[in-house]
């Protein structure tokens, strides 16, 4: 044996050894045997349409927090103006996201404006009116790139936040990722119940503050005449036999403070043994806290969740140290889960679900059985054609393609990627086209074989005509294949991984472990013999 | 020797029958786009125009009626119910375009409904897709996008590898990438877009003379036109895997053409045939079988799936199935004869049909 093929032939029996290795610890029986400890950790994913489970989309309305914080701002900047002794009034945030408010005596323009410059670097001056009255009108933005920070860390806190309850809840392998146009797309494997999973993603635990409006007429806002300026809402609240009735209340739109600086939630029992949350912000949610409730001192100040209203309580004294509770009549439970979800973060703007596809553990497991029972149906069918149409070149085809399907499986196992329904049509699809390679260096020998040529010659120039052949041909295929993973979502992508694992497979079984085949044919062959193909 | 299908001295006059190909495909495409624009567009799966799908498998056998009297009530728009699968599964699919109801509560409600308005009869929601209108939207703009690419890269790396012409294929896609600029201005909607920028393309290869790949690019639309075309015709639902399956139809039609091209290409070197017409006819000949034999093993894999894959794949198998086949005669008789047709002038009086009648 020559040397070159003596190399070729160890490293094919290397591949495919290391290959079979990494296919193996895929089949669960295996897992008992003490194989398990030599062989690779890793295994075929199985994507959510094969395993059951659910994938959702969610859009975070980004725009939303974004005009908290403005009106955050506003509320700040009147804070700190009044310490130097600088009147401003009205802060609002007005149709185009911008915040507007009056500073009372136009004398002190140059002083608000040093106050702004330099604490708020982050807001830009879009406009200024003098009116009559000696007032003036400012309107202010955030400036560009600070805006987009705001929606890049707005989407970065809501991805942390849903990683944080899915963990509480214990889910394998959870997948969160963010992606365009404030999205989260979320993959949880394998999950039976996915209403529940629904429900503690999707909750928004959007907790916010707000004043309520004393002085609206609530009689007159329920008829729809609600003042400018403030929007109806309905107050929770819990009866003796557990039901629950609303109650109407107007609340200022202004948002005060939002859940954001929450750094922890507990359950506790007031002294008649009722349940309540109670909270601790960090340092900047204390200090804007202390500031509200010393500006608001007497007043209702309503603490709003996902748009309901869960208590006012009036604020009996400046409050400072940096802790707050939620009151609601609840139940332990109800104050558990809560305490759960504002622990594990709220979320910093409402979020919705723009996608869902969940599929069941047994839907998945006919899906398997079935995508495996056609994919081996399909290969015996081609395995048996090749042998009757090439004889023994059909026997070689035959095994260059089982170590194919051995290649791509090991590969999925190796990279780690995701075995989809898609992902087994490409499988499928791979051994009808596995074949096209050998099918192309065999014709050609066939055709060298009639031109006269010896079978040596014939097999030498049959490859190598039709290597590049090959290599153009799939190369083609791979572009379409980079292309589908580009583009394509979750099962799409299995399929682009798939197929490009299956042609670079093919093309290294064709082209390197067929013709050692050939080769070793060449070497053994008696005078005379001729070749079968 | 084994098995021969296509006997080694065959010389099926294929340039000869070309026009007659040409008007088959053309009967076939109209037929499509009529299809097409008399049902106002392709119909979209809830992949594209966001709804619910629901899969639910009963205990026992149910009347399609029942299962949407017991819905009713949710008042779902263009709601279908269909038995799925095999007969006796009693597995059912539900669909309806995006209704009112908010996608937290579809499972619940969906679930509520069909207990009540089934006594009771057990059941599995085994499935449940919801995709809001607005990702709909943004899936089939990125789908779109994606055949787009795939058909402009495959261009470039064509005119590259087949004529050596690197920088014209650079020029061409500068050219489309400018074309595809001005016409985003004009902000046009994304379908138009595609069906511009497959023209402009086309364009580009005719002026700049980029033969191979003129041959290779309109053999695909060729293809994607006639299989989305028969999906119309059918009534199937187009949704994300079905785009999956065109790209893949893509990849496969282009692997034939060009292992047909290669032999051009390698023939006219050799100076084979006096003519181009006659080059082609040999070529196309003598990777008939490789051809065939590579379509017929391609046909009995996806057969396979498609007959016992399972129901979530049939779709995804049917158009392989038609892509397959379409594939494989537009490679034999549109690629080529229309390389033959754009380089006319080339081959010494070759006005393609009468040099390869005297020849053959």
């Amino acid at each position: 044996m020559n040397g070159s093929l003596r190399w070729r032939i160890i490293l094919t029996l290397v591949v495919a050894v290391v290959a079979i290795a990494f296919v193996l610890p895929s089949f669960p029986s295996l897992h008992t045997s003490g194989l398990k400890k030599v062989l690779p950790d890793s295994e075929i994913n199985l994507g959510l349409d094969l395993k059951g489970g659910i994938h959702l989309t969610l859009g975070v309305d980004v725009d939303k927090a974004i005009l908290n914080s403005v009106a955050q701002m506003g509320q700040d900047i009147r804070a700190e103006a009044r310490e130097e002794g600088v009147l401003v009034l009205r802060p609002r945030v007005n149709d185009l996201g911008e915040l507007t408010f009056v500073l009372l005596k136009k004398e002190q323009q140059a002083s608000l404006e040093d106050i702004l410059s330099s604490r708020f670097a982050n807001l830009k001056v879009n406009g200024k009116t003098v009116q009559d009255n000696g007032q003036v009108l400012y309107t202010i933005g955030l400036k560009p790139d600070y805006r987009a920070k705001l929606e890049k860390m707005t989407l970065d806190q809501a991805v942390k936040t849903i990683r944080n309850r899915i963990d509480q809840f214990g889910v394998a392998e959870p997948d969160i990722r963010k992606q365009q146009d404030n999205r989260i797309q979320i993959q949880l494997p394998g999950l039976d119940d996915p209403q529940r999973a629904i429900k503690i993603i999707g909750k928004t635990a959007h907790l916010e503050f707000m004043l309520v409006d004393e002085e609206a007429d609530v009689s007159k806002a329920v008829r729809g005449i609600v003042p400018p300026g403030s929007s109806l809402y309905q107050l929770q609240k819990r009866r003796a036999d557990g039901s629950y009735a609303k109650q109407p209340i107007v609340l200022k739109d202004d948002v005060v403070m939002t859940g954001q600086y929450i750094t922890d939630a507990k359950t506790q029992f007031d002294s008649y043994g009722q349940a309540y949350v109670s909270l601790t912000f960090n340092s900047r949610g204390a200090r804007i806290f202390e500031r509200v409730t010393g500006n608001n001192v007497k007043k209702r100040l309503a603490i709003v969740l996902d748009g309901k209203v869960y208590s006012a309580p009036t604020i009996q004294e400046q409050i400072s140290g940096g802790r707050a509770s939620i009151t609601g009549h609840f139940t332990t439970d109800e104050a558990h889960d809560l305490a759960i979800v504002l622990r594990a973060g709220s979320l910093p703007a409402p979020v919705t679900i723009l996608e869902e596809r969940s599929v069941g553990p047994s839907l998945g497991q006919e899906s398997i059985d079935k995508g495996v029972f056609s994919t081996i149906l399909g290969m015996v069918l081609v395995l048996g054609f090749m042998v009757v149409y090439y004889r023994f070149a059909g026997m070689v085809a035959d095994l260059a393609l089982v170590l194919n399907i051995v290649l791509i499986l090991a590969g999925l196992a190796a990279f780690g990627a995701t075995l989809t329904l898609p992902g087994i049509a490409g499988i499928i699809l791979t051994i009808g086209m596995a074949v096209d390679a050998n099918v192309l260096i065999f014709e050609r020998i066939r055709e060298e074989l009639r031109k006269g040529l010896s079978a040596k010659a014939a097999i030498q120039e049959g490859f190598g005509r039709a290597t590049l052949t090959i290599l153009d041909a799939n190369v083609t295929t791979i572009i379409a294949a980079i292309i589908l993973y580009q583009f394509g979502t979750g099962p799409i992508r299995g399929f682009a991984v798939t197929l490009t694992l299956g042609i670079c497979a093919s093309m290294f079984t064709a082209i390197f472990v067929s013709r050692i085949i050939f080769d070793l044919w060449i070497e053994k062959r008696k005078p005379g013999a001729t070749l079968s193909v | 020797m084994g098995l021969q299908i296509i006997k080694p001295d065959t010389n099926y006059n294929i340039i000869g029958l070309r026009k007659i190909a040409f008007v088959l495909s053309g009967i076939l495409i109209l037929i499509g786009l009529a299809s097409l624009v008399i049902k106002g567009g392709p119909k979209y799966g809830i992949d594209f125009a966001g709804g619910i799908v629901v899969q639910a498998k009963f205990q026992e056998s149910v009347d399609v009626s029942e299962i949407k009297d017991a819905l009713a009530p949710l008042n779902l728009p263009g709601l279908a119910v269909q038995r799925f699968g095999d007969a006796e599964a009693n597995e059912y699919l539900m669909r309806t375009s995006q209704g009112t109801i908010k996608a937290e509560d579809v499972r619940n409600q969906v679930k509520e409904a069909l207990t009540q308005g089934l006594d009771g009869k057990a059941f599995e929601i085994q499935r449940l897709e919801m995709v809001g209108p607005k990702v709909g939207a943004d899936l089939r703009s990125k789908a779109l996008e994606a055949l787009f690419y795939a058909v402009l890269l495959i261009a470039i790396y064509i005119s590259g590898r087949f004529e050596q012409r690197w920088m014209t294929a650079g020029i061409m896609a500068a050219g489309l990438a400018a074309g595809i600029y001005v016409l985003q201005l004009l902000s046009m909607p994304m379908t138009y877009l595609i069906v511009a920028a497959m023209i402009i393309t086309v364009g580009l290869c005719w002026y700049l003379k980029l033969n191979y790949a003129l041959g290779a690019v309109v053999a695909l639309i060729h293809d994607i036109t006639i299989t989305v075309g028969i999906f119309s015709l059918l009534d199937k639902d187009f949704d994300l895997t079905i785009v999956a399956a065109l790209l893949t139809i893509l990849g496969y039609s282009l692997n034939d053409t060009i292992i047909v091209f290669d032999r051009i290409r390698e023939n006219l070197h050799a100076k084979t045939a006096k003519t181009l017409g006659d080059t082609i006819n040999i070529s196309i000949n003598q990777t008939l079988s490789r051809t065939l034999l590579t379509s017929g093993t391609t046909l009995i894999v996806i057969l396979a799936l498609y007959f016992f894959g399972g129901g979530v794949i049939h779709d995804f198998a049917f158009a392989l199935l038609i892509g397959v086949v379409v594939g494989t005669y537009s490679s034999i008789y549109v690629a080529s004869p229309i390389l033959l047709g754009f380089s006319g002038s080339k081959g010494a009086g070759s006005e393609g049909a009468p040099a390869t009648a005297n020849a053959s």
